[in-house]
C-alpha cells in the first residue's frame, strides 16, 4: 500500500511536484502517465525517497520519513529509469545486489541469499546468462536483470521507471507480463511510470495523469484514456481507439494538411 | 583397461557438466569470463536452474599469485643490499634468531645486517605497499573514480606540509612521524568538512554532499597545503635536500620501531576496508541506487575515507610520499583479475606489498651505494608495466 497526501518537491525554484494526493491498494497496479516534464519521476523518486519532498508518504501504513534507508529498501525496490549497469559485474552477483537490505552492515550473502537470487535468475530466464558479464547483454535481458534485482529484494512495493524504454513493441508487453505475473505471484503494489498510454492502459489496475507537477486525473483506465481527458495535456492530435476486443489504443495523429500549424511548446 | 573405458563413458558428460558449471560461477577470472560464451550453445549446455554465476566471489587465484610474488619478493628484499652476503648467509642469518634453530655459527654482524637493516625495510616496504594500494583500491571504490588515489584528499599536501614544517624549523626528525601524519589526517579531515558540506542536499538517497564537491574540496585543500609547503621550502634552500629526500619517499631508515609505530593503524585500515568489500560492490551502481539497496552512503563513505586516510597517513609519515602504487596497483588488478572488490581489496594489498618490497630492492640497487627515491623507481617500473596491461587488455577486449 502506497499513500500520498499533499505531497510535493521543488527544485530550487522550480516545482516538479504539487500537492500531490493518491493511495495505492494493496497489489494494485498504479500506473503514472503524462507528457514530458509532468512529474512522474519526481513522483517515483519521492516514494523511493531519492528526492527530498514535503508532505507525507506512507508505504505499507509506515511513514517513510525517517525511515532507515535499509528498512525502506525492505519494503520498497526502485528502478530507475536508467539503472547504473557496471559492465564488468557478472549477472549473477548484480542480482545478487538485490539481497542488500536483507545482509547486515559487514556481512556477507548467505546461501538463502543465493537460494532466492537463483529463483529469480531461473525464473525471469536468465540462468543461461547467470556468469556472463552485463556488458554482453541485449536490452531484453538487461530489463529482465534489473527486474529480477528489484524482485531479489522482496519488497511488498515494487517501483518501476519507466520499465519497458529501452525495449522493442513486442519486449514491452513481455516486460510487463513479468512484472504483473511477479506481481500476482507475490501480491506486490506496483507504481510504475509508463510513456507509452495504451501499454499503461492494458496492464494498470488505475491510472495517475500528472501534467505540470499536479494530478490532471486519476482513476481506472477506461475513466482516464478519454479524447476529451488526455487531448489537454498531449495535444489535440491524440486519439483513443477502442479495438475490436475492447482495448484502448492511444494514438497521435499528424493534424490535417493546411490545418494551422501546432502550438509552440509550453 | 578395455573394460574400464565404456563404464567411463557414460558418466563423462556428468562430471564435465559439473565442472563447467562449478568453473563458470562469477569467477572474473580472465580464463572463464572473458571471452563471454556464444549465447546459443550456452543456452541449451546448461539446462536446469544450478545457481550459476551465484558462486561465492573468492580472490583465489590472483591472491595465490599475489602471495607467491610477494614471498619472492621478500626473498629477494633480504636476499639483496651493499653487503655482499651469500644467500647460504643469509638464510643462516634469518634462522639463527629463530627459537629452535639449529646450531649454526654466523657471524654477528651478518646477522645484524640482516635482522636490523634488510627484514625491517623489507617489512615495513610490504606494509606502506599493500596500505597504499589497498587505499587506493578503496579511494577509487568509494568515489567511483579511476584516477583516485590515496592522496585524493590531500593527504600528501598535509604530510608533506607537516614534514617540512618540521625540517625547516629545527625540529627533531623524531618528530617528522607525527608532524606528517598529523598533516596529512587534518588535511583530510579539513577537506571532508568542507566538500561534504556543499552539494545536493542531505537527505538525497542517504548521500548527504556529493563524492565530486569531496573531491574538488580535496584539490583546494592540497593546492593550498602544497603552496605553503612550497614556500616554506623555497626560504629554505639549505634544508631543500633532505625536505626532497623526505618528499620522494624511501625506506632507508626502516627500523623495527616505525614498523611497531605504522602496524596498529595499518591492521585496523587495512581490517575496516576489507570488510567493506562487499558493500563497495554494492557501490558500484552508483549512490543513489546504494542508496535505493538500503545501504548508507553517507556512512560508507566517511567509515572508508576515514579508514583509508589513517592507515596511509601511518604509512607516509614514515616512508614519506611514495607515489603511483595507489593508481597502478589496484588497476592492474581489477584489469587482469576482476572488478569486484572482494578481489580488487585483498589482492591490491598482497600485490601491492610485492610491487613496494621489490620496487626498493631496485631502489637501493640500480645506483648503489646511493639510493634512488623510491617514487622515480615505482613510476619508471610501474607505469611502462601498467601501459603493457593496459594494452593487453584493451586488445582483448576489443576483439571479444
Amino acid at each position: 500500500m502506497i499513500s500520498l497526501e499533499n505531497v510535493r518537491v521543488r527544485y530550487g525554484m522550480a516545482v516538479a511536484l504539487d500537492d500531490v494526493t493518491e493511495r495505492a491498494a494493496d497489489g494494485e497496479w498504479l500506473c503514472v502517465i503524462g507528457p514530458n516534464g509532468a512529474g512522474k519521476t519526481t513522483l517515483l523518486q519521492a516514494v523511493a525517497r531519492q528526492v527530498r519532498h514535503d508532505g507525507r508518504i506512507e508505504v505499507c501504513g509506515q511513514p517513510t520519513a525517517g525511515m532507515s534507508r535499509r528498512k525502506l529498501a525492505r519494503l520498497v525496490a526502485y528502478v530507475p529509469q536508467r539503472p547504473q549497469l557496471p559492465p564488468d559485474m557478472t549477472v549473477g552477483d548484480y542480482v545478487l545486489l538485490g539481497r542488500t537490505p536483507h545482509i547486515g552492515y559487514l556481512r556477507v550473502e548467505t546461501d538463502a541469499d543465493r537460494q532466492i537470487s537463483a529463483e529469480l535468475i531461473d525464473r525471469l530466464a536468465l540462468s543461461a546468462l547467470a556468469g556472463r558479464e552485463l556488458r554482453t547483454l541485449s536490452g531484453g535481458e538487461l530489463q529482465r536483470l534489473v527486474l529480477a534485482r528489484a524482485l531479489a529484494q522482496q519488497a511488498p512495493v515494487l517501483v518501476l521507471d519507466e520499465p519497458t524504454s529501452a525495449l522493442d513493441l513486442g519486449r514491452r508487453v513481455d516486460a510487463l507480463e513479468l512484472v504483473d505475473a511477479a506481481r500476482q505471484e507475490r501480491s506486490l503494489t506496483v507504481l510504475s511510470a509508463v510513456h507509452d498510454l495504451t501499454l499503461a492502459g492494458q496492464f494498470a489496475d488505475r491510472l495517475l495523469l500528472l501534467d505540470g507537477g499536479r494530478v490532471a486525473a486519476s482513476g481506472p483506465p477506461p475513466d482516464v484514456l478519454r479524447d476529451d481527458v488526455l487531448r489537454p495535456h498531449f495535444g489535440p492530435g491524440v486519439e483513443v481507439l477502442t479495438t475490436g476486443r475492447g482495448d484502448r489504443a492511444v494514438i497521435s495523429r499528424r493534424p490535417p494538411r493546411g490545418a494551422a500549424p501546432p502550438r509552440p511548446p509550453g | 583397461m578395455t573394460k574400464a573405458a565404456p563404464r567411463r563413458g557414460p558418466a563423462g558428460p556428468e562430471p564435465r557438466g559439473a565442472a563447467a558449471r562449478s568453473d563458470a560461477p562469477g569467477t572474473p577470472d580472465p580464463a572463464t569470463t572473458d571471452p563471454p560464451p556464444p549465447p546459443g550453445p550456452d543456452r541449451a549446455a546448461v539446462p536446469d536452474p544450478p545457481p550459476a554465476g551465484l558462486g561465492r566471489v573468492r580472490p583465489g587465484r590472483p591472491l595465490a599469485i599475489a602471495t607467491a610474488a610477494l614471498v619472492v619478493a621478500v626473498a629477494v628484499g633480504v636476499s639483496v643490499g651493499p653487503a655482499d652476503l651469500s644467500l647460504t648467509t643469509v638464510a643462516e642469518a634469518l634462522l639463527v634468531r629463530l627459537p629452535w634453530h639449529p646450531a649454526l655459527s654466523v657471524p654477528p654482524i651478518d646477522v645484524a645486517i640482516v635482522w636490523q637493516i634488510r627484514l625491517p625495510r623489507v617489512i615495513l616496504g610490504a606494509l606502506v605497499g599493500a596500505m597504499l594500494a589497498g587505499g587506493g583500491a578503496a579511494y577509487q571504490g568509494v568515489f567511483r573514480n579511476p584516477l583516485a588515489d590515496p592522496y585524493l584528499l590531500g593527504v600528501a599536501a598535509g604530510a608533506g606540509l607537516g614534514a617540512t614544517l618540521i625540517i625547516v624549523g629545527g625540529g627533531s626528525t623524531g618528530l617528522l612521524p607525527a608532524a606528517a601524519f598529523t598533516g596529512a589526517a587534518g588535511a583530510v579531515a579539513i577537506t571532508y568538512a568542507l566538500g561534504s558540506g556543499t552539494g545536493r542536499g542531505g537527505d538525497l538517497a542517504g548521500i548527504g554532499g556529493s563524492t565530486a564537491s569531496i573531491v574538488l574540496a580535496g584539490v583546494a585543500v592540497a593546492a593550498l597545503l602544497t603552496a605553503i609547503q612550497e614556500y616554506l621550502q623555497q626560504q629554505h634552500t639549505q634544508e631543500l635536500q633532505q625536505i626532497y629526500t623526505w618528499i620522494l619517499g624511501s625506506l632507508s631508515l626502516a627500523s623495527w620501531s616505525d614498523i611497531a609505530l605504522i602496524l596498529p593503524y595499518i591492521v585496523v585500515a587495512a581490517g575496516l576496508l576489507l570488510a567493506h568489500r562487499r558493500l563497495l560492490d554494492v557501490l558500484r551502481v552508483g549512490e543513489a541506487e546504494a542508496g535505493g539497496l538500503g545501504v548508507n552512503v553517507a556512512r560508507l563513505r566517511l567509515t572508508v575515507v576515514a579508514a583509508a586516510t589513517l592507515g596511509t597517513a601511518a604509512a607516509v609519515a614514515v616512508t614519506g610520499l611514495i607515489g603511483f602504487i595507489g593508481i597502478i596497483v589496484p588497476h592492474t588488478i581489477r584489469l587482469t583479475s576482476g572488478a569486484s572488490y572482494r578481489i580488487v581489496l585483498p589482492v591490491s594489498m598482497v600485490g601491492g606489498a610485492a610491487f613496494l618490497v621489490l620496487a626498493d630492492v631496485a631502489a637501493r640497487t640500480v645506483q648503489a651505494p646511493a639510493e634512488v627515491p623510491l617514487t622515480v623507481i615505482t613510476a619508471t617500473i610501474g607505469a611502462p608495466f601498467f601501459l603493457f596491461v593496459l594494452r593487453s587488455r584493451r586488445t582483448r577486449r576489443d576483439l571479444s
